[in-house]
């Protein structure tokens, strides 16, 4: 703490300099809402913190071939507020509007839930099954890769040094799609997910399941895929069957851990329940999205 | 001479201007302004930063402590360590609170603390902290009070021998009492019972939860007079227990009180204080404390958990017969859990003639526990109320029916030797019969619970003065902390007494060379007892206002009485004068005969017992076992509510604390004994969005021995909130949950046995 | 010993100039160099919401905030809320309906209240409670807390 450096450049190419270059312990700072609480906690002394709020692209939310970028520094309250993502994403939504207290999002990132690699982090759940793609940006240029494949571990990241995450970019949404985020914890605010399900389905014009992505939350080191989950669905007319198997699938897939937070046992009963009524409300909102 | 408590001169049917309405209290403008001071709000020039260092093991013994590399940090103005503290013997009461101050032989628990710095900054002090060399020698450890009751438990103190037991063994233990109370025989009192229900219950710790963390900030001159601002809940009790633990004359102690953000009896001990002094005697300079949010989880003093087997026998037609309990309660690393509040007050509601109680208490490696609202006692009306529902259910009678049925009233001897007066168990069953909540029915899908409590609220030893100014306002000197309100009510009662309007009182909480000794602000006696000694006052001035009325109008001073605000002739034949105000009086008196002012010290008696019954509807999340409380309804006796929405907030507060306590608070440790939730994160406490509104019905059946009536109210509300909850929860489920808190892992676990058909 | 930065901003309409260490958060400025107290320190993690101000019309825990990052912006603090000698209807409606007990979380309470009542004029009690979910309290079982926000809204509404 006593050697701490604060630096706030407004181009991304200086960033990534710094972050390059710096000796000891770095971080990115976004909302502040980990970072700033793991450094009143003495859980982390950085050397280094580069504020990255100046960098228009990390701010921005756009429509590029008509598909929505989302700058990785965009605020809660700001992707929330926004009528146009709202309507297209709401799953994705669900999930930001469940990190922490509304204070909380009116400096909480979405490039800081997925980076600072929890897996309980609430946004993530949404983002990987909504197909969201990561662009990366670092020394070596710039590179695009599945969100999920981002965090490889609790706290940890496959980014490499002086990498930062710009920006994410979300798939054209077909017709009839929906996504749903839902998660178990004791109060109804306020507390870190003991399971979290995100649900993203794409429905045919008959209304039979064409495509599905479903992804649990705080059940594994890292956020899941779970690609057995999403195929449990797909052919399907969310009928009882289908949603019992993707139960089945679901908690299947858990490897959760004993913690102050939930026991392993529960966790895994949990995540059954919340895939179903998470994929009940993904699929009401698709079948709302003419 | 006769007290105002002989001649309160209660009067049910006096028309009262003041009391009993909800005037705005006079301290709400700096609350919504920002304005008011709380502990941490102090700042004096030249302060530094005291910060404290504490063992990261829940035992072991400290070997020994080098502060010379901090010490020689620049910015460094004092270290402080055990070297710095009096030699008390160990086991004695000063001894325990010297070392839960700071560690003396042996670390006792994560968070103890070891040793603290001042410096310029609190940067330059967290580094210091590191600089610190502490030896420890790591002992094995024991968290939980039934392991370490077990005879092969690591041992805390090897002084403690238990006591109240006949024949103890000569050797180290941590279980440091017995106490058995009884009265009556409960084998012939079982023998008559057609139902007996007999089961184990058990809680986990929880901490009071107030929103602000101890802050001090402490002052020592060359000549060692010390000034302490803090949040506390008992200035002269801080006073006098600094005054046994660092060896200062309490005459050269002044303790200020702050606003306090919260104590609940949590701040009721001393944590950072002492520290600060002595490194404001060291260095010469301010030294703030603020504790941190971790260290107040680690460091402060928890409520107890505890373990109990409670059984009751009731015959056939609804009576109760015999009442029996086995208790053990944890007090952390040192004595002092106010266990014995639990045998005494569990069953005493109820017209028990046979009654038996065996309660134990325990050390074990964690902080030592604290008082909360009604110490000890919600934790085991849990079980109680638990089992009155179930014997209710077997015999089949409505649950307040049977409570009706078995309520003592006047003239009931308790358990624990007291005889009741007027009391109003049974008109606060009656209420709860009759109140919305409880005649509608119940909705789909939903279930209801009901449970009730009691708390003996107390009076004790409090002092308080009066002081009318030159223009007739008031100001009033009261010495206990206002942890809800109690300054607008005192000064109502005041303003009662003179005939004023309230907002020509104020009230001032007073430090301890301001005023003579407080007790703490604890078992709901502040504004029974400050109203009582204010009220005294406020009688005394009025005899002066009396006598110089005499004076004025040249007659004798049985000629004048004294009426809304006015001091008149007693009669016609005293001669025709017209009335003279306190402002008149005051006004052309004070210059020439002096202050006007009355004072009062008392040790105040007659605290009229509390009693509450809650209703709660909850809902279940079958799949998930999460519970969402639907509807509550508090309904207690205040015997006179003073400020009415102070007396509902009371309430309501009580219930959603208990609503925590129920659901999701607990403290959680690992194996290595540390505490693994030291954050409003994870120690849930009950958000907005958790809780609904929460009715609120104020029954009054007065106390006489107070001049309005009043009872204290401030602990009732959190006895049978947790026990009204289990028992809804067990209405909905079909399994009424044993275990405190009930979250959702564990309410699924009992839905899955009830499913099984356990 | 870490370099100090220089930092000027706005503070209720006030401009303020301060030296920070990096990891000082704009809670430790407030209090600890601008001498403005009525923002608390409940938990130093962003769980209680008592160290509740707005920067920049977002309402946000000052303790999750590096004061180095406060350099022109707009803060406002409980300080600014009554105008002169007038109240806000808000804090008015704290004390007619006894919303504030021992008022440590009173000052957040109500600098959340109002950035609700700014853009949401009518909201529901679920929508009360839902925005200070943020805001701890201990004292008053928050149901008199939601009565004065709803009264208070109400009035501005009807004003």
């Amino acid at each position: 703490m006593i050697s701490l450096k604060y630096e706030a450049p407004s181009s991304l190419g200086d960033a990534i300099a710094l972050l390059a270059r710096a000796s000891g312990t770095s971080r990115v700072l976004a909302g502040g809402t980990d970072i700033i609480v793991q450094m009143e906690t003495d859980l982390i002394e950085p050397d280094l913190v580069v504020d990255i709020k100046k960098i228009p692209e990390l701010r921005e939310i756009a429509i590029e071939n008509g598909a929505f970028r989302v700058g990785a520094a965009v605020t809660g309250m700001e992707l929330t507020d926004h009528p146009g993502f709202c309507k297209a994403w709401p799953g994705v939504v669900d999930g930001v509007k469940l990190i922490g207290s509304m204070q909380i999002k009116g400096r909480a990132t979405m490039g800081g839930n997925l980076c600072n690699a929890s897996p309980a982090a609430d946004s993530v759940p949404a983002l990987i099954a909504a197909g969201a793609v990561a662009r990366v940006a670092g020394t070596d240029g710039t590179r695009d890769v599945p969100v999920e494949s981002i965090p490889i571990g609790p706290g940890k990241t496959s980014l490499r040094k002086g990498e930062i995450v710009v920006s994410f970019l979300f798939p054209p949404r077909p017709a009839r799609s929906g996504d749903a985020y839902l998660r178990m914890t004791p109060r109804t605010e306020m507390d870190i997910a003991v399971v979290g399900v995100g649900v993203n389905v794409t429905l045919d014009a008959d209304g039979v399941c064409a495509a599905a992505r479903v992804s649990l939350g705080a059940v594994a080191p890292t956020v899941l895929l779970v690609e057995d989950a999403g195929a449990a669905l797909v052919g399907s007319r969310l009928d009882t069957p289908a949603l019992d198997r993707l139960a089945r699938t679901a908690a299947a897939a858990c490897r959760p851990i004993d913690d102050k937070r939930g026991t392993r046992e529960y966790r895994i009963k949990v995540a059954g329940v919340l895939a179903k009524r998470a994929a009940v409300l993904a699929w009401e909102r698709a079948r709302q999205n003419p | 001479m006769s007290t105002i408590l002989d001649r309160s001169g209660f009067n049910p049917d006096k028309k009262l201007k003041i009391v009993g309405t909800s005037p705005i209290k006079h301290d709400g403008i700096d609350k919504v302004t920002g304005r008011a001071k709380f502990g941490a709000d102090l700042f004096l020039p030249g302060m530094l930063v005291g910060k404290i260092l504490r063992s990261p093991h829940p035992h072991a013994i400290i070997k020994s402590i080098d502060k010379s590399a901090a010490e020689a940090l620049p910015g460094v103005k004092a270290v402080v360590t055990r070297a710095d503290f009096p030699e008390l013997p160990k086991g004695s009461v000063a001894g325990d609170m010297s070392r839960n101050a700071m560690a003396r032989e042996k670390a006792l628990y994560d968070g103890h603390p070891v040793a603290a710095v001042a410096a310029t900054s609190e940067s330059i002090a967290k580094q210091a902290l590191k600089l610190i060399k502490v030896d420890y020698e790591v002992l094995p450890h024991v968290i939980d009070p039934v392991a370490a009751m077990q005879p092969d438990a690591p041992i805390l103190h090897d002084h403690i021998r238990t006591k109240g037991v006949k024949d103890a063994a000569d050797k180290p233990t941590n279980v440091v009492e017995r106490l058995e109370l009884k009265m009556g025989d409960v084998d012939v009192g079982f023998a008559q019972a057609d139902v007996i229900v007999e089961h184990e219950y058990d809680t986990k710790p929880m901490h009071q939860g107030y929103i602000e963390p101890q802050g001090c900030v402490a002052t020592c001159t060359e000549d060692g007079q010390v000034e302490l601002w803090c949040c506390t809940q008992g200035p002269w009790v801080f006073r006098d227990r600094l005054t046994e633990i660092l060896k200062i004359e309490s005459s050269k102690i002044r303790v200020t009180q702050s606003e306090l953000g919260g104590g609940f009896g949590g701040k009721t001990g001393f944590y950072p204080e002492p520290i600060a002094i002595l490194l404001a005697r060291k260095s010469k300079r301010p030294v703030k404390i603020a504790l941190t949010r971790g260290e107040v989880f680690r460091a402060t003093g928890p409520v107890s958990g505890t373990k109990s087997r409670i059984k009751m026998g009731v015959t056939r037609d609804g009576k109760f017969t015999a009442a029996d309990a086995e208790l053990v309660f944890q007090t952390g690393a040192f004595t002092g859990s106010m266990f014995f509040n639990a045998p005494q007050a569990m069953f005493t509601r109820y017209d028990l003639k046979n009654v038996k109680t065996v309660s134990y208490e325990v050390v074990s490696n964690r902080p030592k526990v604290n008082s909360f609202r009604a110490p000890c006692v919600p934790q085991v009306v849990f079980g109680v109320e638990g089992v009155v529902n179930e014997l209710a259910q077997k015999i089949g009678m409505d649950p307040l029916e049977l409570r009706i049925k078995n309520a003592a009233t006047e003239g009931y001897k308790t358990i624990y030797g007291e005889t009741f007066g007027p009391i109003g168990f049974v008109e606060t069953l009656m209420a709860a019969k009759n109140c919305d909540h409880y005649k509608s029915p119940v909705p789909q899908g939903q279930g209801r619970g009901v449970a009730a409590g009691f708390w003996f609220n107390r009076g004790g030893e409090t002092t308080g003065t009066l002081n009318i100014a030159a223009d007739g306002s008031v100001s009033i000197i009261v010495g206990t902390s206002d942890v809800a309100g109690s300054r607008i009510s005192i000064s109502m009662m005041a303003a009662e007494e003179l005939g004023l309007p309230v907002d020509k009182v104020r009230a001032t909480m007073a430090d301890t060379q301001s005023l003579g000794w407080n007790r703490i602000t604890a078992g709901s006696r502040t504004t029974y007892s400050s109203g009582m000694v204010i009220i005294d006052s406020a009688r005394k001035a009025i005899t002066e206002l009396c006598r110089r009325a005499a004076l004025i109008w040249g007659v004798p001073e049985e000629g004048v009485t004294f009426e809304d605000g006015h001091c008149r002739p007693a009669s016609t034949n005293v001669g025709d004068f017209p009335p003279l105000s306190i402002a008149e009086i005051a006004g052309k008196t004070t210059l020439t005969l002096g202050a006007i002012a009355g004072h009062s010290e008392m040790n105040v008696t007659g605290a009229g017992p509390g009693f509450g019954v809650h209703i709660v509807d909850v809902e279940v999340d079958q799949e998930l076992g999460r519970v969402d409380i639907k509807r509550y309804t508090v309904v207690e006796d205040a015997g006179k509510a003073i400020h009415r929405l102070q007396v509902e907030g009371q309430y309501q507060g009580g219930a959603v604390q208990g609503i925590g306590w129920a659901l999701n608070e607990e403290y959680i440790y690992g194996e290595d004994g540390r505490l693994q939730n030291p954050s409003f994160l994870d120690y849930r406490m009950p958000v907005a969005s958790d809780v609904p509104m929460i009715d609120t019905e104020i029954v009054e059946v007065p106390n006489p021995r107070h001049p309005y009536g009043l009872r204290g109210v401030g602990e009732v509300p959190v006895t049978p909130t947790m026990a009204a909850i289990a028992n809804a929860i067990g209405a909905v489920i079909g399994m009424r949950p044993r275990s405190l808190p009930m979250s959702p892992p564990k309410i699924l676990k009992l839905i899955e046995e009830a499913r099984a058909g356990r | 010993m870490s370099r100090k930065y220089h930092v000027a901003t706005t503070v209720n309409g006030d401009e303020y100039e301060y030296l920070c260490e990096p990891q000082q958060t704009l809670l430790d400025i407030l209090r600890d160099e601008l001498m403005l107290t009525g923002t608390k320190e409940g938990c130093g993690t962003g769980d209680c919401g008592a160290c509740t101000v707005m920067v920049d019309g977002t309402m946000i825990c000052s303790c999750l905030m590096l004061a180095v990052e406060a350099g022109g912006k707009q803060i406002e603090t409980i300080e600014g809320m009554a105008k002169g000698e007038e109240l806000h209807p808000l804090q008015r409606s704290f004390l007619e309906l006894n919303g504030s007990q021992c008022g440590i979380c009173t000052p957040g309470i109500l600098i959340a209240a109002k950035a609700l009542i700014d853009r949401n004029p009518d909201p529901t009690e679920t929508e009360v409670r839902y925005w200070l979910a943020g805001n701890l309290c201990r004292c008053t079982g928050y149901d008199k807390i939601i009565r004065s926000v709803l009264a208070a809204a109400k009035e501005m509404r009807g004003a």
